[in-house]
């Protein structure tokens, strides 16, 4: 094995990730899919360094992550609040950022939302494993030996640099809130909650438990029943709400479990979990029916809002 | 409900954004099981050229399918339809399969299915399956017709997933079925063989757990770096056979320190 050069992991930070979009088709062996569980703030990341959209980065949840640079390059950090600097001058987020060898890139914890991406110009060259670099710690899959990031890890990249820098103007950055509406397709055993209890929980504020993690969130509030304690085991989809015998409800992400038996009331829309991987503990969610057409459109819609927002050339 | 329900036409539901679930039964049985098997055939071979850039995987369970699709390039409607007729074609095709020779109990139709039967060793032990005297106990036998009747069946892999390489096999003799436990333990070794209800499995890796352990087996149930990665797929059959402990050890076996107290 040649010794690759890139970036040396200073500290790793609380749980930090390699993350490209994910993976897909492995399914029938029990992988989940992973990947950046804000696939917006991390496309955005990979724009902002002119890369594919699905060029591998790192996920920073809470934050405390620095890296060292071994080469020249041109980085970008999006998502959450995170203070960032390089060789402790403060810089901006959602803006691409010159790298000399030798610069030290630290990020400190979020003030608002969870997660941020740091994206490097053509990305970071891991090895795939089931045709992604995507990790899943609970599987040991993808990433650097499928481990979270830690100390004196190599996360190796080509040194490309970027003659202008971009950003993203103030005004079109996402914001992160402590209150969102989930909007959520009826689905899977949603007949075997009673009507009742689906205006229940289509009424309620629900709070975000202490376990918020990539492979689910816990919500507390309104308790919801059904009919049936649970169901043959079968597929779950990213964002199906489970509603386990306690009936508080769990919206499962990116790590999820493939296969699961407890009841689901339904799934939520792509571009909401999106938005409530960026929530913690004590943040309120709302869930808001709509059709699958209606899901179909707004994830379009959302979609060409991203294509259409433009980047500038800044100094 | 007819044994089998040969007469039950599967139903398209939604399951997500960009997910369908495909209900071809609502109970277990290994005729549903060769259905659901049959379709995800047929429709692995459809994503290698009609509809490769459509659908992009596919999750098939006990008498269920989740297939995923690419909400880019298509929408449920079109995904629905075609599915409808893939699973139309295959309607033929099992009816005719049914009317000839489907009994759960024939020879024919384990000629029919020709799927492989994986052997698994097992150290069925005290030292090695903590819950094999509960078992024994809640259905008043001895440990020995425990692990006789364990091993005495050939299982169907009904479904991969929870876990990379987490088999689900059934159905289990109702004489050792147990119910998970109400506390599951925060690690279940790896290699556990274990049981829940009338389902049994092989832990693949170290896990949280609520099944029950009755025994180890030494052989990977998950090696992403060999081929195949995993010794059985969805639709084999699976039986057990019990060895003592030299061989066990001598398979490669290890004993963990201690089982994973319940919490």
């Amino acid at each position: 094995m040649t010794l690759s050069t890139g970036f040396i992991v200073k500290q790793p930070g609380m749980l930090s990730l390699v993350q490209d979009a994910g993976r897909f088709g492995y399914f029938n062996i029990g992988l989940t899919n992973g990947g950046p569980i804000d696939l917006a703030a991390f496309q955005w990341a990979n724009r902002l360094c002119a890369n594919e959209f699905n060029a591998t980065a790192i996920e920073i949840s809470i934050g405390g992550l620095a890296l060292i640079a071994q080469l020249d390059s041109t980085i970008a950090v999006t998502g959450a609040n995170m203070s960032l600097t390089i060789n402790s001058h403060k810089k901006e987020l959602w803006r691409s950022h010159p790298i000399k060898a030798g610069d030290i890139v630290a990020l400190g914890f979020a003030s608002q939302g969870v997660r941020s991406y740091l994206a490097v110009a053509g990305g970071f060259t891991i090895q795939e494993s089931f045709g992604s670099t995507a990790t899943v710690c609970r599987e040991g899959i993808g990433g650097l030996a499928g481990e979270k990031l830690k100390a004196g890890d190599i996360l190796p990249c080509a040194s490309q640099t970027r003659k202008t820098n971009l950003i993203l103007s103030e005004s079109l950055r996402p914001k992160y809130r402590n209150e969102i509406v989930l909007h959520t397709v009826p689905s899977y055993q949603q007949k075997h909650f009673p009507p009742y209890q689906q205006r229940l929980f289509f009424s309620s504020e629900y709070t975000v438990g202490k376990s918020f993690d990539r492979m689910g969130y816990r919500l507390s509030g309104q308790k919801i029943s059904c009919d049936i304690e649970g169901v043959l085991s079968e597929g779950i989809c990213h964002g199906a709400v489970q509603i386990p015998a306690d009936g508080q409800p769990i919206v499962l992400m990116n790590d999820r479990q493939t296969i699961g038996g407890y009841p689901k009331i339904g799934a939520v829309s792509s571009v909401d979990t999106a938005k409530l991987g960026q929530l913690k503990q004590g943040d309120k969610v709302r869930f808001e029916p709509i059709s699958m057409e209606q899901a179909h459109n707004y994830f379009h819609l959302n979609l060409s809002d991203f294509t259409r927002k433009k980047l500038n050339v800044c100094e | 409900m007819l044994k089998g329900e040969p007469f039950y036409k599967p139903t398209i539901e939604i399951a997500g954004e960009n997910a369908l679930i495909i209900y071809f039964a609502e109970q277990a049985s290994s005729e549903t099981s060769v259905k659901v098997q049959q379709a995800a055939q047929l429709i692995r071979q459809a994503m290698k050229d009609d509809l490769a850039v459509d659908i992009i995987d596919l999750i098939p369970s006990y008498a269920s399918m989740l297939v995923m699709f690419n909400i880019l390039t298509t929408d449920y409607h079109q995904v629905r339809n075609n599915l409808r007729l893939l699973l139309h074609s295959l309607d033929d095709n099992f009816q005719r399969l049914n009317d000839s020779q489907l009994d759960d109990h024939s020879q024919k139709h384990e000629q029919v299915d020709k799927s492989l039967v994986v052997e698994l060793p097992v150290y069925y032990a005290a030292e090695s399956g903590p819950d094999l005297v509960v078992i024994a106990k809640r259905n008043k036998l001895t440990v020995e017709q425990v692990i006789d009747i364990h091993q005495s069946k050939v299982y169907r892999v009904y479904a991969i997933g929870f876990a990379p390489g987490f088999a689900y096999l059934g159905e289990v003799d109702e004489r050792i079925a147990a119910p998970r436990l109400s506390t599951p333990r925060m690690k279940v070794p790896k290699g556990a063989v274990a049981i829940a209800d009338k389902q049994t499995a092989v832990y693949p890796n170290t896990s949280p757990g609520g099944w029950n352990i009755i025994g180890l087996c030494p052989v990977d149930m998950f090696d992403a770096t060999t081929t195949p990665i995993m010794p059985v797929n969805v639709g084999d059959k699976v039986k057990f056979k019990a060895i003592d402990k030299h061989e066990f050890l001598a398979l490669g076996g290890e004993l963990p320190d201690e089982f994973g107290k319940s919490v």
